[in-house]
Formats: structure tokens, C-alpha cells, sequence
């Protein structure tokens, strides 16, 4: 089996306080995986080694082949300043970058391609309203917009249906489909599990060390959640500092 | 009208020299003041301006009134101060803000202890409170070329820089090309506050920065129309100090800046994106 992702030994973590640790697990080539786990489990800390913000503390992170501009990452909406004055043709417009690099001006097909990512993700007409004038649904909407002008080979989504209404995570779960019908790995942190069940084929449950891996049903198994609640409990640290997001 | 409005600077060179180095200033210091407010740092740009003056303080005990002395010392302290505030915020528990808070006092009595050992208090009024009146043509040269560079920097680098203020974690994931952004845009705050404080002072070159682009705020939407309002409040402060300081015999930096404070306010009020008259009078909403 090909894969698009090996964890090997990985120990991941902030200040010196491993937050994920020893996570050993192979992400199939074109599959559609659930990260789940308790609050503080590490799931979002995976996602952070898998695009680079964080270096291993220890073990490491194999690539089957992929280049890093290869890899989409859509981080939790919070992290997005959006009273920042800009419209959301240009935000999603980013998702270029892998063409246009940092300094290249966009071309007519660019704008096309920009124009055509917002209409299917279903924000037409909204092209040139700011962003702080969007409701959480739409920002999410533009978001996956520029991740699918990523054309990325590997999609790292970090809880991407908190603060979206049924409508829009409907919409979105489509998207990701789409994606995995392309041949797409796509890696997202979950937190409802009848979702997980519906549209995840395999899922990751973590608590701070790996849980289990495999088939949905197999995963989230109630057992299974009761030793990951466990663990966390058990493996409760003094409180960590902020994360070191703002450089 | 015209004798009060054109006469000044008709009459005398030294009018004409201030108002050229006001427009440079204006040109290159706000557009990087507009950033500065996007990405909350007005306060660091406000630390790091008193951040320079021990260095310019070091250039004049070594040099006297040198400008090329006082603004290596000026370059050199602010980017230190910069970089020292953010490891420290990055090593530590102090939160930025702090670490910057601290580095600033120290630095400002460090400025003025050096300062007062070797020149008199009209040396020291000429560092905190500029000379713009007496700008030499090297000066000019200085303030015009800084202006220049700052110019373009912040063209090539604007999509790092907006990309970095509203999703960094983003821009992370696409590039490497963050962390080089937020040095480059350090260096240009410096750069930036060296030349003003040529013109304003230290402790009033951050007002030309700051002031204007907070006006703008109540007026435009968009980043390019964020700086070109900025640059025009700037600008038109610029002038009506430099006359009011000529008419009056005000000092002319604080009445530069205290135009600009008064746009501000007048902005505040009157502003019609998030000013207070638009809350005692909202508007008909717009039907999409």
C-alpha cells in the first residue's frame, strides 16, 4: 500500500511538553481520515507537524512523495483576523500562491479560476464584500474556496464545521467527497461523531498517544472512548503556555 | 489667503525644506503607520521609537549632531530592541507587549542619561523633538531615499504582509516566507522612525505614523484605500502645522502632530465607517 503520510515515533509538543506523544499510524494514499479525540488530545498539534509549524520533538514524519506546497491546511477559524480589511475574492485568491508565489500578479485565468471556486462553494455576489461582513458559514465557505484552488494532493482540515449551520456543512462535506473522489487524502479534526460515522471512512482517535486507527466503526467504539477520556485525564500536565502562533 | 497659505514657504527656504522632508516622511512612514494598525502593533511602534534613542544618543556622544552617526545609532538600538523583545516574548512567559514595555523604559532612560552627559538641553530638545526646520540637504536626501525604499518594500512584499496579518497560520502553510515578512517589516518601522525622527523628534515620529492611519480607519475600507486616505491626512497635516507653527511661533513637530490628532478626532466623530455620528445617526441599511 502506498501512503501519504507515515508517522513514525512521532512526539510533538510545545515548550518542551510533548502534547502528542509517540504517534505511530500510516495514512493510506487517497483516504479519507478523521482525527477524533478528546479536548487536548492533540489533534490539532498533529496537524501543525504534518504542514511544518512544528518540528518533531521526537521520531518523524515520512512523506510518500509528497511536496510540501503539495499539502493544503485549512487551521481553525479562530485564527483568521477577520476584521482585517480585505474582500473575499482576494482572500481566497491565496489559494494561487503555489502559481503566483508571493509576488506575481494574478492573470485573467487566475481571476477566472478565483471567480469559479467562489460560485461553487456557493458565494456568488459576495465576491467583493469584506469578510468581517460574512457569517461564520460564509467565511467557512470562502475558506474551502482557496483550499480548492490549492489543488493540493493532501487536505488538512482542523475542525472545519464549528460555528457552520447544517446548510453549509452539507455544502462542505460535499467538497470533501468531491475530493476524495479525486484520489485526494484528506485528514480532518472532528469533534461530532455521527458526522465521522456518515461521511469518514477510517478515523484516528488520539489521546495524547494513539488510541486506535482503522475502519470508522472499529474506532469509535464506546470502549474506546472511554480509554481515550481516560488517558487524557491521566496524562494531565500543568497547564501550557500559550502557543508561540504570532511571530 | 494666499499670504497666508503660500507666502511662508515662497519666502523663505527653510519653509520649503520642512514642508519636502513632511511630504517624505508622509509618504513613507504612514503607508507602514497603516500596517502597523492592522496588525495591532501601533503600541510596539511607539516602543520601538523610543527604542532608538540611546542609539542616536551614542551617535551624538561620539559625533555630535552628525546625521549619519545618530542614524547608524538609531538603526542599530531599534532593530536590537526588536529583536531582543521578540525573543524574549519568544523564550519566555512575557507576554509581547511587556517584554516591549520594559525595553522601551530602559531604553528611553538610557537615551537621556547619555544625552545629558555630554550636551546641553538644547541637544536634547533637538533629539526628542526634531528639527524639522532645519533640514540640511543630506537630510532631505536621507528622509526622500528612506521614503523610496519603504515605497517598494511594502509593494513586493504586499501579499506576504496582508496574508500575515489575517491568517498567518495560513501563510505558513504555503511558504517560508513568513518570518522573513515580519523582519522585513520591522526593519522598515525602523527605518522609518530613523528618518522621522531627523524631522519630528523621537518621541513625535511615531505620530505621523499612527495618527493618520487611525484617522483613516473611520474613512476607507480597503488596505489601498486605508493608505491613501492615511497619506493624504498626512500630508495636509503636514502643511497646516508647518503654517501654524510659522504663524503662531509654535514648535513645529508637536503642532504637526497635534494636526494630525485633531484629524483624528475629527474622524472619530464624523468618520463614516464606525464613527460615533454614525451610531447617533444611523443611516437607512442598505438593501443588497
Amino acid at each position: 500500500m502506498t501512503y501519504a503520510l507515515e508517522f513514525q515515533d512521532l512526539t510533538l509538543g510545545y515548550n518542551r511538553h510533548p502534547a502528542v506523544h509517540r504517534l505511530r499510524a500510516t495514512i493510506a494514499n487517497g483516504s479519507l481520515t478523521a482525527i477524533v479525540g478528546p479536548n487536548g488530545a492533540g489533534k490539532s498539534t498533529v496537524l501543525k507537524g504534518v504542514t511544518g509549524t512544528l518540528r518533531p520533538l521526537e521520531g518523524r514524519i515520512a512523506f510518500g512523495g509528497l511536496a510540501r506546497n503539495e499539502i493544503a491546511y485549512l487551521p481553525q477559524q479562530s485564527y483568521v483576523d477577520r476584521s482585517f480589511p480585505i474582500a473575499v475574492a482576494d482572500l481566497v485568491a491565496a489559494g494561487l500562491w503555489r502559481e503566483t508565489g508571493g509576488f506575481a500578479g494574478l492573470r485573467s485565468i487566475h481571476r477566472q479560476r478565483v471567480a469559479e471556486a467562489i460560485s461553487e462553494v456557493g458565494l456568488e455576489g459576495l465576491e467583493k464584500r469584506p469578510i468581517r461582513s460574512l457569517s461564520g458559514g460564509e467565511m467557512q465557505r470562502a475558506l474551502f474556496a482557496r483550499l480548492l484552488l490549492q489543488d493540493a494532493r493532501l487536505v488538512l482540515l482542523d475542525e472545519p464545521f464549528t460555528a457552520v449551520d447544517a446548510r453549509t456543512m452539507a455544502d462542505l462535506i460535499g467538497v470533501i467527497r468531491r475530493w476524495h473522489g479525486e484520489g485526494r487524502t484528506v485528514l480532518a479534526v472532528m469533534h461530532d461523531f455521527d458526522t465521522v460515522r456518515a461521511h469518514f471512512p477510517r478515523t484516528l482517535m488520539l489521546a495524547r498517544k494513539l488510541v486506535a486507527h482503522g475502519p470508522t466503526a472499529q474506532v469509535l467504539t464506546a470502549e474506546n472512548q472511554f480509554r481515550a477520556r481516560q488517558m487524557c485525564e491521566a496524562s494531565a500536565q500543568p497547564p501550557r503556555y500559550r502557543e508561540r502562533s504570532a511571530a | 489667503m494666499w499670504e497666508i497659505l503660500v507666502q511662508p514657504f515662497a519666502d523663505f527656504g527653510f519653509m520649503r525644506r520642512a514642508l519636502v522632508g513632511c511630504a517624505a516622511i508622509s509618504i513613507g512612514a504612514t503607508p507602514v503607520g497603516v500596517f502597523l494598525m492592522l496588525r495591532r502593533m501601533s503600541l510596539t511602534g511607539d516602543a520601538m521609537a523610543h527604542a532608538i534613542l540611546p542609539g542616536a544618543a551614542v551617535g551624538y556622544l561620539f559625533a555630535g549632531l552628525s546625521l549619519g552617526a545618530m542614524t547608524a545609532g538609531g538603526l542599530i538600538a531599534g532593530m536590537t530592541v526588536a529583536l531582543l523583545a521578540g525573543f524574549v516574548t519568544r523564550v519566555t512567559a512575557l507576554r509581547e507587549d511587556a517584554s516591549l514595555a520594559a525595553f522601551y523604559l530602559i531604553s528611553l532612560a538610557l537615551g537621556l542619561l547619555i544625552l545629558s552627559i555630554r550636551g546641553s538641553n538644547v541637544d536634547l530638545m533637538h533629539v526628542l523633538f526634531g528639527t524639522v526646520l532645519a533640514l540640511d540637504d543630506a537630510a532631505l536626501i536621507l528622509l526622500c531615499s528612506i521614503a523610496s525604499v519603504s515605497i517598494f518594500a511594502l509593494a513586493a512584499l504586499l501579499r506576504p504582509l496582508v496574508l500575515e496579518c489575517v491568517d498567518p497560520q495560513f501563510l505558513r502553510s504555503v511558504s517560508g516566507l513568513s518570518a522573513m515578512t515580519h523582519f522585513t517589516f520591522l526593519v522598515l518601522v525602523v527605518l522609518n522612525l530613523v528618518g522621522g525622527f531627523h524631522a519630528l523628534g523621537t518621541l513625535m515620529a511615531v505620530g505621523i505614523m499612527i495618527l493618520p492611519a487611525a484617522a483613516a480607519r473611520f474613512w476607507a475600507l480597503g488596505v489601498s484605500a486605508l493608505i491613501a486616505v492615511a497619506v493624504l491626512v498626512a500630508m495636509l497635516s503636514s502643511l497646516s502645522g508647518l503654517l501654524l507653527s510659522y504663524h503662531f511661533s509654535l514648535p513645529s513637530g508637536p503642532a504637526i502632530i497635534l494636526v494630525a490628532g485633531f484629524a483624528y478626532v475629527l474622524s472619530l466623530v464624523f468618520g463614516p465607517v464606525g464613527g460615533l455620528s454614525g451610531r447617533a445617526f444611523p443611516r437607512r441599511y442598505l438593501e443588497a
